[in-house]
């Protein structure tokens, strides 16, 4: 049982804070969803704990099963089990899916050892059968002129092979048509098991149609205001933000 | 003359190749060698010793760091007894080896290559055997790109080199290898490689350069002639591999006649400080120059490739790409030039230096050129230096991929389409692997 532990984080971009002050924690098995307006900083803290080198945390600690993961380098972190399915993945012109995902596997070997090629292409395609991607797909260069679909399944893909403790995504939804969206959610959902733990950061409940969550938090201006069950997205995609919004103006009255 | 009479700025600096060495060389040299081919070295040493060194002030040198032009401290180094590692992973029809500048091993492995004419042989064999072939190819074409003085310095003290000759009408199956190792600290070799293909022939040479040990302080002055006749299709592959303190300079030479198709590929990985100079003479009708490159310069290295494409007649095609990938503190310099004749009418000339920066405090310089004297011509040149996007290097990061193997998966990203115009899987395979060293090291 892993757990991933946010604890009353505060992240700045210059001299702007964004996060204010969050606190979660996410165990091996859950899947957490992150709800709210846009600007309100879900995107930062996804990328903050990845190890993104533009933001700076002011005050707070992320906790990988109890160790800090804060002084680490992304790479670090991502052999620690961290995952991050980016809103907008990058493009890697003239580099093959197969050839990235095996560095990225190799990374994860002990110093020295060599990857054993047979061993990883069976792998790959096993994943790539599960989540129903073509083999062809594996030649093109990552992420190069890819729709937003492929870009997404491309991720998916990617967190597939690299077995993660914890996946934070970050509104993979966006950009997505429902039939996109459906094969996504489902790769999601075939991923999900007792040893990995989810972050979804959506701005829409639709996505939380196809994967449905354990919790759902509502984060408003730098912190999780509202903490509930799936209900919670119902009920938010029934009243709107402005519901959020006005209970807690009413709160800090 | 003496040397004072000079002004001091462009005093000629002959280093350790004083006129007793020379004569030193030219005494260890076996006997029987064709007197034209001596008086020309004499010829070439005077060329040498009365040669100025670059200085700033010459075009041909810009950019280029003169102050480690040293030619101090070498000297012809000692014969060498241990086998050098002669293997690139590829299968091969024939493989000479030469070490410290002489044959060290000679074999012929496809067992039908001599019994089709074809040669593979030392040049010194090759000045007894077949001196008119020698006398009419081995550096007959001029120097023009800077390094006259160095082109005279390995004529001079030249003491072998290979020598591939196919005939008129044979196609050769599998490559060539050529494996030229330097050993020893100050050593001074200089390796040439001199190949005539035969009309409507078919050949692909492997020259491979290294030193035995990283570290040793050399020397090598090289250079190749490369030469297509009529319909021939030749496939050249150098890979520089020279010690991270070595000092060399290349000069290539490449003639291409009717219809042949001349596509050259050189890779540099070694040395403290590499001049590479290529030119290209298209020659008559049909005729097609394919020249690439593939740089990863690291550290302090300097890699300075200077290029000529000439047109001497209509319808002759020439394709440059020069690729540097610049790691930590590494120089590159890249000058190129287009000359098209004023007979040369249908033209397609195209040339591009492309630069990835991998680090901040790496610097690429590009200096390409057009001379066009035709009014029916199709030439394009240009070049771009890239740097790593920052969001690009997080999202190889996030993947657990650490600097230095995302620098790598993003050289071999950016070499692709230039490893890829290589017919050869193998050799393709081969270049990854030796590319693969240097991000090891």
């Amino acid at each position: 049982m892993s757990s991933l532990v946010i604890q009353d984080l505060h992240v700045s971009i210059g001299d702007k804070e964004i996060v204010k002050g969050l606190s979660l924690t996410i165990r091996s098995g859950e899947v957490h969803a992150i709800m709210g307006p846009n600007g309100t900083g879900k995107s930062t803290l996804a990328k903050v704990a990845a190890g993104h080198p533009d933001y700076t945390v002011t005050k707070g600690d992320i906790l990988l099963d109890g160790a800090s993961i804060l002084e680490k380098e992304a790479d670090e972190r991502a052999r620690a089990g961290l995952f991050l399915a980016f809103q907008y993945p990058s493009e890697i012109p003239g580099v093959s899916i197969a050839n990235f995902l095996r560095a990225a596997v190799q990374a994860r070997l002990p110093e020295g050892e060599e990857i054993d090629a047979t061993a990883y292409y069976k792998r790959l395609y096993a994943k790539m059968d599960m989540l129903k991607i073509d083999r062809k797909f594996t030649s093109r260069a990552v992420n190069e002129g890819f729709s937003g679909g492929e870009k997404k399944r491309c991720e998916i893909l990617q967190m597939a092979m690299l077995e993660p403790k914890f996946a934070l995504m970050d509104e993979t939804d966006s950009g997505l048509d429902i039939d996109a969206l459906r094969i996504v959610a489902e790769g999601v959902n075939a991923l999900r098991g007792p040893n990995l733990g989810v972050l979804l950061i959506t701005h829409y409940q639709r996505l939380l149609n196809y994967i449905v969550p354990d919790f759902v938090h509502v984060m408003y201006d730098g912190r999780i205001v509202k903490s509930g069950d799936k209900s919670l997205a119902l009920e938010l995609e029934a009243k709107g933000y402005d519901w959020v919004k006005k209970e807690l103006a009413l709160a800090n009255a | 003359m003496s040397a004072s009479t000079l002004p001091s700025s462009r005093s000629a600096t002959a280093g350790a190749f004083t006129a007793e060495a020379f004569q030193a060389h030219l005494a260890s040299l076996p006997a029987g060698l064709p007197a034209w081919w001596i008086e020309r070295k004499r010829a070439a040493y005077e060329r040498f010793a009365s040669a100025p060194m670059p200085v700033r002030t010459d075009e041909a040198w810009r950019f280029s760091n003169l102050s480690g032009l040293t030619l101090d401290g070498f000297a012809p180094p000692p014969s060498v007894t241990a086998t050098p590692q002669a293997s690139i992973g590829i299968r091969k029809s024939a493989r000479l080896v030469f070490a410290n500048g002489r044959l060290f091993s000679r074999e012929i492995l496809d067992p039908h290559l001599e019994a089709r004419g074809v040669i593979v042989d030392t040049l010194q064999q090759a000045l007894l055997r077949h001196p008119e072939l020698v006398r009419e190819h081995l550096l007959a074409q001029p120097s023009r790109l800077g390094s006259a003085k160095f082109s005279a310095l390995h004529e001079a003290f030249l003491v072998d080199g290979a020598f591939i000759h196919v005939p008129r009408g044979v196609e050769v199956e599998l490559p060539i290898g050529i494996f030229t190792y330097a050993s020893g600290t100050g050593a001074a070799v200089f390796p040439h490689t001199l190949i005539v293909a035969g009309e409507n022939s078919r050949v692909t040479v492997v020259d491979y350069f290294g030193s035995t040990n990283e570290q040793e302080v050399q020397l090598a002055v090289g250079a190749n002639d490369l030469y297509a006749s009529h319909g021939a299709q030749l496939t050249y592959v150098g890979k520089q591999d020279w010690s991270h303190q070595a000092l060399s300079f290349q000069s290539n030479s490449t003639v291409v006649r009717r219809d042949a198709r001349v596509q050259s590929l050189n890779l540099h990985l070694g040395a403290r400080q590499a001049r590479h100079e290529s030119l290209s003479q298209l020659q008559a009708p049909g005729a097609f120059s394919e020249m690439l490159a593939l740089t990863v310069a690291h550290d302090d290295q300097e890699f300075d490739q200077r290029t000529l494409q000439i047109h001497q007649a209509p319808n002759t095609k020439s394709d440059l790409l020069y690729k540097n990938a610049l790691l930590e503190r590494s120089r590159t310099i890249f000058s190129g030039l287009i000359i098209v004749d004023p007979d040369a009418q249908k033209t397609d000339a195209y040339q591009s230096n492309r630069n990835l920066m991998l680090s901040d405090d790496a610097e690429a310089n590009s200096l390409p050129g057009l001379e066009i004297q035709a009014n029916d011509v199709r030439c394009t040149h240009g070049a771009t230096t890239s740097r790593i996007d920052p969001e690009q290097e997080f999202y190889l990061q996030s993947r657990g991929i650490d600097k230095s193997a995302a620098d790598e998966l993003l050289t071999f990203g950016f070499f692709e389409d230039v490893l890829n115009r290589l017919s050869s899987d193998e050799l393709h395979v081969a270049l990854r692997n030796l590319i693969q060293t240097k991000f090891k090291r």
